[in-house]
């Protein structure tokens, strides 16, 4: 069990109700988390859609996850 | 440069700091809110932005951006918050030798900044409704 650092945006954030939390964990990679996650909380966006950033970079879904990672979850963008 | 603003870009004072004693072009790009998205007519939208992944992940493409064109710098304001029509939504500078590389590195950062950054736009439409664009 670790404790991470999630935050959430836009359309993720309205699903989730915050914008961030600390989450105690059994996931060792960012895909696992994000599958934790929602499968607490009954996200509607599969992961497929998603990019995931690990401590401000993106990476990929097969990161360990280590104890004080800040994780942040990126629905699809629309910038521009 | 890469700043995320949640105040009105000062587009006229970028302009006026855009100086390089080697360039003999600047191209600038300014995406701006429109009223018509999809046959939607829309009332004012709202950007949301995440930093600092916005900004490196722009290092990212200014860097990628200057290796590929033949240009000597790249600057990008994108707003956050809620803008209204005809508000400057992201303003990219760029200044070259030459208006080829110019031109084309311009597109280059607004197509790319539009694929990678970490930035999303909520539209509100006149009829009541909301979304956050590809998003569905």
């Amino acid at each position: 069990m670790i404790t991470v650092d999630v935050t959430y945006y836009a359309m993720l954030r309205e699903q989730r109700g915050a914008s961030n939390e600390q989450v105690q964990t059994e996931a060792t990679d960012t895909a696992l988390l994000y599958e934790d996650l929602a499968a607490r909380h009954h996200f509607r966006m599969p992961k497929e859609k998603l990019k995931v950033a690990r401590n401000d970079e993106f990476v990929d879904w097969s990161t360990p996850l280590r104890k004080g990672d800040r994780i942040a979850f990126i629905p699809p963008v629309a910038g521009g | 440069m890469f700043a995320l603003s949640d105040k009105p870009i000062a587009e006229h004072s970028l302009l006026r700091d855009c100086t390089h004693a080697r360039a003999g072009a600047l191209a600038v790009f300014e995406g701006r809110v429109r009223s018509l998205n999809q046959g939607r007519e829309v009332t004012q939208l709202e950007y949301e932005g995440a930093e600092p992944l916005a900004g490196n992940e722009f290092a990212k493409i200014e860097d990628e951006t200057l290796r590929r064109f033949d240009v000597l710098e790249i600057r990008c304001v994108h707003r956050v918050g809620l803008l209204q029509i005809g508000d400057v939504a992201v303003w990219i500078a760029v200044l070259a030798a030459h208006r080829g590389p110019a031109f084309d590195a311009c597109r280059h950062v607004i197509d790319e900044l539009k694929q990678r950054l970490p930035i999303w736009k909520k539209e509100f439409y006149t009829d009541g409704d909301s979304g956050w664009i590809n998003n569905p």
